[in-house]
């Protein structure tokens, strides 16, 4: 299975989240945010860093870049796409996801090791977790507080798409100690913490972060 | 030339804890009974020859659609001659 990482000017994870790829079973495509072939991808992951600077808003920038182009309406086509932190801010400035990341509530740029729990297992790239599963991986942002209106956040509950939940403390001042969250298809899923962090004993605080990029490979050969 | 004024405001529900920052340090200099501040963002935009027809409305719409973000921003515009 092939799985695109795009890079944007002024990403920063997009090493890990292709090393995240392969030690899963995939195969990472280098993807370039200048153009908008996606080179027959089975699945993308847009990864952390402060695309374009993060000037204006986190991903307002990145939103309207050419690779996107193709990527909106692949992802509305059922393409699954992760996005990871600066990632998942532009999948929201995107409108693929609701809501928006805003300042943390602290003003502090905040990096620990998280507890979440795994709420939702349904969706294409947290499959092989168990429901309710609870992991540690880490988290690393300056904006991550989650926010949207209650009309949307009583939405997006009611259709069970809080797909992880921050435990223990709320690093940010989310909505909901909302960590991350999934259209209602279930391909499109955004996370604020760094599972690409946690995929090997050696330097991540676990191997949590291992099951969202083997739960892609695992939902696509199950779709073939 | 015409001159575009786009202010950029957090909608009244949205959180601004960079304005209750700036709220406490009014405080600390010795500003009493500040009682809210919220900040906001101010886009400048020169542009050559008259903005109107469709170059007016379409400003109009990256002003909403790239200058803000309608989940959490309003926006007003006015344009100077």
């Amino acid at each position: 299975m092939r799985i695109g990482v795009v890079t944007f000017p002024g990403t920063l994870d997009d090493q890990d989240a292709a090393r995240a790829v392969t030690i899963a079973g995939g195969e990472p495509v280098a993807l370039w945010h200048g153009d908008d072939d996606l080179k027959g991808v089975d699945a993308v992951v847009l990864p952390g860093g402060f695309s374009y600077g993060d000037y204006l808003r986190c991903g307002a920038i990145s939103r309207f870049a050419p690779v996107m182009s193709s990527l909106i309406p692949a992802a509305e086509g059922g393409l699954p796409v992760l996005g990871i932190c600066n990632g998942f801010q532009v999948l929201c400035e995107s409108h693929l996801l609701p809501g928006a990341l805003t300042r943390n509530d602290s003003l502090h740029f905040i990096c620990r090791d998280q507890r979440l729990r795994i709420e939702r297992t349904d969706t294409m790239w947290t499959g092989d977790f168990t429901d309710g599963q609870e992991i540690v991986v880490p988290l690393k942002n300056g904006e991550g507080c989650y926010v949207a209106d209650e009309r949307t956040l009583d939405e997006i509950e009611g259709e069970g798409r809080v797909i992880a939940r921050y435990l223990e403390v709320n690093p940010n001042g989310s909505r909901r100690d909302i960590a991350g969250i999934s259209n209602a298809r279930g391909n499109v899923v955004g996370l604020m913490p760094h599972p690409e962090h946690a995929v090997e004993a050696l330097t991540g605080p676990s191997v949590d972060g291992l099951g969202f990029f083997t739960s892609v490979l695992t939902s696509l050969v199950g779709t073939r | 030339m015409a001159r575009v004024i786009v202010d950029v405001m957090l909608k009244p529900e949205i959180l601004d804890p960079q304005g209750r920052a700036v709220q406490g340090a009014l405080g600390r200099l010795g500003l009493d009974g500040v009682k809210d501040v919220r900040q906001g963002k101010q886009f400048i935009v020169d542009i050559d020859g008259d903005l109107e027809g469709d170059r007016l409305a379409l400003m109009e719409k990256l002003a909403g659609e790239l200058l803000s973000n309608p989940v959490i921003e309003d926006f007003t515009m006015r344009v100077e001659a």
